[in-house]
C-alpha cells in the first residue's frame, strides 16, 4: 500500500492538482462562493487562503478516516473479527463531519491567536465548510485512491488552484465595471462567460507533460 | 439573440392550492429561479450535463434531497440551537444523501459510476442549504415541502436544458440515442459535432445565454 514516492511524482501531483485538474475550471467545485466572493480581489484573496488551509488540513485528516476506520478490512488493526467490516457508506456523513468541526475548530483557533487575521478571514470560515471544493477534495480522495503523501499535495494544490482562480476572476471583474456589457448579462451572466474563458485558458496546460 | 429560445416550464394547474402557496411552486420557475437568479447549486449543475441520461438521474436525486430536508428541518425547527444549525443540516442532508446514493448504487449503478463524486457533492450544494436558511428555518412544513419542489423544478430545467443542448451538440444524441443522422457527418456535408459542448466551458456559456435570454425577458437586471 504504502510505496514509497518520488519527491518528482509529488511535485507533478502538486503541479497537475493546481493547473490541469484545477477545481473550478475543470469539476466546477467551489462555484457558489467563486461567483459571490470574487467582487474584489483583497477578499477574494483571503477567502482563498482560508480554502487551502482547509482543504490541506481536511484530506489528510479523511485520509485517515477512510483508510483507518471506514475501508473495507480497515477495522482489523482493532481486532481480526472486524476485518469484514466495511462502513464506506458512511463516508458522507464522516467527511461533512470533519470538514464542519474542523472549519469551526480554525475559526476558534484564528478567533484566539490572530484576531487581525480573524476579522479579515472570520465571517468566510463558516461559509467554507459548505464549500463544494473542499467536500470534492476529499471525495476525489477517496475515488483516486491517494497514499497519504499524495493527499496533502493534492489538499493543498488544489487549494492553490482554487486561489489563483478566485483571485484572477476578481481582478478580471474589477476592471470589467468599466465595460459596457448588455445590461441583462451584467453580474452573473457576464462572470460567467468569463469563467467559460478562463476555462479555455487553463485548458492549455492539458498539453503538458509532467 | 432575444428570441426566446428558452425551454418555457410548464405550468401545471393545481386548484388544490391556494395562491400563496400556487406563487412557492412557481415563482423558482423563472422570476426567483435558483440557478439563474439565485446562483445557488452551480457546482453540480454544470459538472454532470454532457448527457441528458445522468442529468435527469442527478435532477430527480437533488429534488429528493431538497424537498425531505425541508420537510424536516422544518418539522424540527423549532429545536435546533442556531449556534448548531449549520451542523444539524448538514447532518440531516447527509443522510439523505447516503440514501440516494445507495439507491443510485442499487438501481442505476452504471448512471451512478458516471456521476462518480457528484452524488456525494448534493450535500453541499448550494440550493439545498440555501433553502433551508432562508425558508424551512422559518415556515411549516406543508410550504416547505412546496418550496423544495418549487425550487428543484427551477433547478431542473435549467440543468436539463443546458444537457439538452450540449448532447445534442456535442455528440448528436439524446438519451443515447443518435438524433442527427449519421449521414451527415459524410464528408460531403462535413457536418461534425462541437467539441466546445463537451467541455467544461462550454456548459458555462450556455448558461450564461439562458440567464441573459431570461433576464432580457423578465427584465431583470444585476449592478455589476
Amino acid at each position: 500500500m504504502m510505496t514509497p514516492l518520488l519527491f518528482a511524482d509529488l511535485v507533478s501531483l502538486f503541479v497537475r492538482s493546481i493547473f490541469v485538474d484545477n477545481m473550478i475550471f475543470a469539476f466546477f467545485l467551489g462555484m457558489c462562493s467563486f461567483l459571490a466572493v470574487s467582487k474584489n480581489v483583497n477578499t477574494a484573496i483571503g477567502l482563498g487562503a482560508a480554502v487551502i488551509f482547509v482543504l490541506g488540513i481536511t484530506v489528510p485528516i479523511n485520509w485517515f478516516l477512510i483508510n483507518g476506520v471506514l475501508k473495507e478490512g480497515a477495522l482489523s488493526w482493532i481486532s481480526p473479527s472486524f476485518a469484514k467490516v466495511d462502513l464506506t457508506f458512511l463516508a458522507f456523513i464522516m467527511f461533512i463531519a470533519t470538514i464542519a468541526s474542523m472549519t469551526q475548530l480554525v475559526e476558534m483557533v484564528v478567533e484566539k491567536f490572530s484576531p487581525a487575521l480573524y476579522s479579515s478571514l472570520g465571517i468566510f470560515l463558516p461559509l467554507i465548510a459548505v464549500n463544494c471544493s473542499i467536500l470534492g477534495g476529499s471525495l476525489f480522495m477517496q475515488e483516486r485512491d491517494y497514499t497519504l503523501a499524495e493527499a496533502t499535495v493534492f489538499g493543498l494544490g488544489s487549494g492553490v488552484g482554487w486561489l489563483i482562480a478566485i483571485v484572477a476572476l476578481a481582478a478580471i471583474r474589477m476592471k470589467i465595471r468599466y465595460s459596457d456589457v448588455p445590461k441583462p448579462l451584467r453580474g452573473l451572466g457576464i462572470t460567467f462567460i468569463l469563467t467559460g474563458l478562463m476555462g479555455l485558458a487553463f485548458m492549455s496546460f492539458l498539453g503538458i507533460q509532467l | 439573440m432575444s428570441i426566446a429560445t428558452a425551454p418555457e416550464p410548464v405550468k401545471e394547474s393545481k386548484p388544490l392550492l391556494s395562491k400563496k402557496d400556487r406563487k412557492l411552486v412557481t415563482d423558482p420557475l423563472s422570476d426567483s429561479n435558483p440557478i439563474t437568479i439565485q446562483v445557488l447549486g452551480i457546482c453540480s449543475a454544470l459538472a454532470v450535463t454532457t448527457q441528458l441520461k445522468p442529468t435527469l438521474v442527478m435532477a430527480i436525486s437533488v429534488t429528493a434531497v431538497v424537498v425531505f430536508s425541508n420537510m424536516l428541518i422544518s418539522m424540527i425547527r423549532n429545536l435546533i440551537p442556531s449556534r448548531i444549525r449549520i451542523i444539524v443540516q448538514l447532518a440531516i442532508v447527509s443522510l439523505l444523501v447516503i440514501l440516494v446514493d445507495e439507491i443510485l448504487k442499487a438501481f442505476v449503478y452504471d448512471v451512478s459510476k458516471q456521476l462518480s463524486v457528484f452524488v456525494g457533492l448534493i450535500i453541499t450544494n448550494c440550493i439545498v442549504m440555501g433553502r433551508l436558511e432562508a425558508f424551512a428555518m422559518g415556515n411549516k412544513p406543508g410550504a416547505s415541502i412546496l418550496d423544495g419542489l418549487g425550487n428543484s423544478a427551477g433547478y431542473a430545467w435549467v440543468i436539463l436544458a443546458v444537457a439538452f443542448v450540449r448532447e445534442l451538440f456535442g455528440s448528436g444524441k439524446l438519451f443515447g440515442i443518435r438524433v442527427i443522422p449519421e449521414a451527415i457527418y459524410a464528408p460531403e456535408f462535413g457536418y461534425v459535432n462541437n467539441g466546445l459542448m463537451m467541455i467544461p466551458a462550454g456548459a458555462l456559456f450556455i448558461v450564461a445565454t439562458i440567464i441573459w435570454i431570461q433576464r432580457s425577458l423578465n427584465k431583470y437586471t444585476e449592478e455589476a
